[in-house]
């Protein structure tokens, strides 16, 4: 007789019993093992040190220096109206004085190379919210995206999960630094035809997470008249364009497009958020740019699931309209990303290990393939181990991000103050140090 | 965008789930074309459509400038701005659980304990009913919601999810309670279609109605739900804007406490700040459930829709401290109940009755005797009336899907007083147009708990009305006479 094991009597949907919300993955235990031994410099000293978040805390300062000179961020200015006002706002629109903001904000990240019109800034509550937003717009159940790896673990749960979506891998590796090429492109595209699979989109980030490098124009080109070409979406996460450490060095799609004059621009779509570049991820700013007027209707309707608080719509409208203060961010918070950026690559050089030539983000890219017992996923995940336990950091594996060749790390820079850096180079360093002597 | 790229987009995106192209919004359309403002546009339209608490800001106003360290921009509260900012845990920061639990079983007369750890936060109401009809419903599985009910969940639970509704009808002659028999019929009719019903979605108190469903209605549901092995989302938005005691406000949460034989995985209750507080530019939204397998498939999808960690900072300072929040929900009741009394009472005086509700923020009116026949057609033509030529943006029934023409939503606490006094003058000067120039008709029996039936009265109105046209009606002859002619 078969043992049956039921589903909980009164079924949830498939959905919910699914996995694809991804919190199984090595990605999240590290997580865990930090929760429960999180490194604090004096209650903690050995415990754990997170580098596995890519959060921006370089720049707070900067921001409460705005706040304490600028109190009118703070209020709702003189008398009740202006409160009600804003706590009744939920327009989907978004506060106009916002999406100008926002618009203008992206201008200047990318030194006013490119134009945006705040009529076409859609508003999400985070960037996570965004690009499922898209991907519920652009593809049906059992369509596909294809994205370059390595990517970011959460498109995993953003662009399936709900939406019944397929991500088919555009294969990048370390013979050309992991840079797009168009027969990846085609042979993704060909695999999924060959599973019967319909590609509705190619989803890139750039700067890329996790690489921490920005995209070549001529790639960018290539991409372009690539998707052209198969008549499908191009949506570019541009999460990390103000995380940039020298400006010239990003180029957005946006500026590909205004160079061809926007000729067949309705196919793209920018998402951004100020979680990163602002070191904000708690307030869930996201937006959605597209030069489809159809996308950016249907999305601001879509909003409406995900809108954004009207009060930290209000703060932030305060705060990026101050072209003084945001030139003036912009420029520091750069510097002390790159400054940031050469202290671990230094540091990680001086122990024997090499990263990726990287130019932006939050992250290095770290290539620890010498190292592995087994060149396969096993002997990567085993090394992670012995870095999470033995060396007391949480980096994120490559295999997490879907790359196809096993030993390449993801290593978080800016989510800690510069000693708790030195301490994890200083582990690290030992760590390597005992593996020579142990050979 | 050429036909080429139409062919671009999914089938929800060029569908139309998102329900804007219902003729309702030209309700809308008209309000937004010429608002009402005192003194810079008397002569606009009055918006009576929109369901917003604006009665007791004065209060919040009061608070907030008590105490400017909930605000993290403060040089009171700058120093927690860092903590704050980088804080995106999905599980919500635990002041902003344990306040809203607070708020939630204060606002039930604390006769029901609500666990913080079972608080799921969601992009508004609006998300919080998305992301739990994803969690319970695949693509095509339904859920039977009673009507009259509050449009929006046709695009909330079906747009992105590929769930279905299935109408619970409730008829005008027994008030439009939630009886056993509507329930099995809508179950029975969904069986026949083939279709799988997942759940059961109540509103309580109800929106459109503003009524408190009673103690016994409760229980039936719970035992309906219990016996199909369904689920039962309640949805009690409204929760905080009970304005008197009779009848008291149940929460399923007090049903469920009781000894009654109930599968607590079944429960679900939906919530949010937008209402009861008068915050819906906030995005609180709130999923509260008894299923653990809800809460963390819940959780895990609040990521599509967290609250603001600064909005849940201020929140949680407010809504822990007990002396406000206490006096909150009494001064609440009192403003709505008074705004109720003075609307209600000023559309007794021209004979219009609204079905008896001591909740909500808006009356569910009759206008039966009004309509050309008893036709939604009829129905549509009076509200175009209402729209255009009393100026009153108010919802019609039939966008709740009523079963029956004639009834209409019209909000009342989201204007100050001399707006409702505006908005009263002109509802009676239209009756008394309108009286002035229909002839009576046929009328199905009256409900007992509406006011007076004026057949007797209209007649002599009429007779009085050929004697004496005012000089002073603000509005020119009805087109009820003209249409009919």
């Amino acid at each position: 007789m078969s043992i049956e094991i039921e589903q909980p009597s009164v079924g949830l949907s498939k959905v919910a019993v699914s996995e694809t919300h991804g919190e199984d993955s090595p990605y999240f235990a590290g997580w865990k093992a930090y929760d429960e031994n999180p490194y604090h410099e004096l209650n903690n000293p050995s415990g754990v040190i997170q580098m596995g978040l890519a959060e921006n805390q370089v720049s707070f300062d900067l921001l409460e220096d705005f706040l304490e000179t600028h109190p009118e961020a703070s209020s709702w200015g003189k008398g009740v109206s202006s409160f009600r006002e804003n706590a009744l706002f939920q327009d989907y629109h978004g506060l106009p004085s916002f999406r100008k903001a926002m618009a203008s904000f992206m201008e200047q990240i990318r030194g006013g190379r490119a134009k945006f019109d705040p009529e076409r800034v859609v508003l999400t509550a985070g960037a996570t919210a965004a690009n499922e937003l898209l991907t519920f717009i652009l593809a049906d159940p059992g369509d596909a995206l294809l994205v370059p790896t390595p990517y970011y673990p959460g498109f995993d749960r953003d662009l399936r999960w709900r939406t019944g979506v397929k991500i088919v891998p555009i294969h990048c590796d370390s013979s050309n630094n992991f840079q797009i090429t168009p027969q990846a492109l085609e042979a993704a595209f060909n695999e999924a035809e060959a599973m019967n699979i319909k590609v509705r989109g190619v989803l890139i980030t750039n700067p890329s997470n996790p690489l921490g490098a920005t995209i070549q124009r001529s790639v960018l080109e290539e991409i372009l008249d690539f998707v052209t070409r198969k008549n499908i979406h191009l949506v570019s996460d541009e999460i990390y364009s103000g995380s940039v450490f020298s400006s010239s060095e990003f180029i957005s799609i946006a500026e590909i497009l205004e160079a061809r004059q926007y000729k067949d621009s309705e196919r793209v779509h920018i998402v951004y958020s100020l979680s990163k570049d602002l070191g904000l991820p708690g307030f869930r700013v996201g937006t959605i740019y597209s030069y489809n007027d159809k996308v950016v209707t249907t999305a601001r309707r879509m909003s409406s699931f995900t809108l954004i608080s009207s009060q930290t719509q209000h703060l932030l409208a305060c705060m990026l309209s101050n072209k003084e203060f945001t030139e003036n961010y912009i420029q520091i918070n750069r510097e002390r990303l790159r400054k940031r950026y050469d202290m671990i690559i230094e540091g990680l050089r001086s122990a024997g290990i090499e990263c990726l030539k990287g130019n932006a983000g939050l992250f290095c890219w770290m290539n620890l393939s010498p190292l592995l017992e087994k060149p396969t996923r096993e002997g990567e995940l085993t090394l992670w181990n012995s870095m999470l336990h033995e060396v007391r950091l949480n980096i994120s594996p490559g295999s997490s991000c879907h790359i196809s060749e096993p030993g390449w790390f993801r290593v978080c820079f800016a989510n800690m103050s510069e000693q708790t850096l030195e301490i994890a180079l200083k582990r690290i360093h030992d760590f390597m140090e005992q593996r020579k002597r142990d050979i | 965008m050429t036909r080429n790229q139409q062919h671009l987009l999914s089938k929800i995106a060029t569908g139309d789930g998102h329900g804007e192209d219902s003729p309702y919004f030209d309700g809308w359309k008209a309000f937004e074309v010429n608002p009402f403002h005192h003194t810079k546009n008397p002569n606009g339209v009055i918006q009576m459509g929109l369901a917003e608490n604006q009665l007791s800001f004065d209060l919040i106003q009061e608070w907030i400038l008590k105490h400017p360290e909930a605000s993290i921009c403060t040089s009171e509260g700058v120093n927690n701005f860092r903590d704050i900012a980088i804080f995106q845990d999905y599980h919500g920061l635990p002041e902003f659980r344990n306040a809203v639990a607070n708020f939630m079983e204060k606002s039930r007369r604390n006769r029901v304990k609500f666990d913080p750890d079972r608080i799921v936060m969601s992009g508004g109401a609006t998300g919080a009913h998305e992301m739990v009809a994803f969690c319970l419903a695949d693509p095509g599985d339904a859920f039977l919601v009673p009507t009259p009910y509050y449009p929006g969940f046709d695009r909330d639970l079906r747009w992105r999810t590929g769930a279905q509704l299935v109408p619970v009808v409730c008829e005008s002659s027994n008030n439009f309670k939630v009886t056993r028999e509507a329930l099995e019929a809508a179950y029975e009719g969904a069986q026949d279609a083939n279709i799988r019903v997942k759940g059961l979605l109540i509103t309580n108190p109800s929106n459109p109605l503003g009524t408190i469903l009673d103690k016994e209605t409760l229980r039936m549901v719970v035992s309906f739900i219990n016996e199909k092995s369904i689920h039962l989302v309640c949805d009690e938005i409204y929760a905080a804007t009970v304005f008197s005691t009779q009848p008291d406000f149940i929460s399923i949460a007090e049903i469920i406490q009781e000894e009654i034989e109930c599968n607590h995985d079944l429960i679900h209750i939906v919530y949010s700040l937008s209402k009861d507080l008068g915050f819906p530019g906030f995005r609180v939204g709130i999923v509260y459930s008894y299923n653990d397998a809800v809460v963390n498939c819940c959780r895990k999808m609040s990521s599509f829709g967290l609250v603001s960690s600064q909005t849940q900072y201020l929140i949680a300072s407010m809504l822990s401290d007990d002396e406000f929040v206490n006096k909150f929900i009494a001064e609440n009741a009192i403003s709505l109940a008074n705004r109720h009394k003075v609307f209600t009472e000023g559309l007794a005086q021209v004979d219009i009755g609204c079905l008896k509700s001591n909740a909500g923020l808006f009356v569910w009116m009759d206008l039966r005797h009004l309509l050309k026949e008893q036709t939604f057609k009829a129905e549509m033509e009076l509200w175009k009336v209402i729209i255009n030529k009393v100026k009153l943006n108010v919802s019609p029934g039939s966008s709740f899907h009523c079963s029956a023409p004639g009834w209409f939503r019209v909000c009342f606490a989201n204007m100050d007083d001399k707006t409702m006094d505006v908005a009263l003058t002109r509802i009676v000067a239209f009756v008394h147009q309108n009286k002035e120039t229909t002839v009576p008709m046929k009328k199905k029996c009256w409900q007992t708990n509406l006011r007076l039936s004026f057949s007797s009265r209209r007649v002599d109105d009429i007779m009085m009305a050929q004697c004496m046209m005012s000089p002073h009606s603000p509005l020119p002859q009805s087109p009820l006479v003209r249409a009919r002619n």
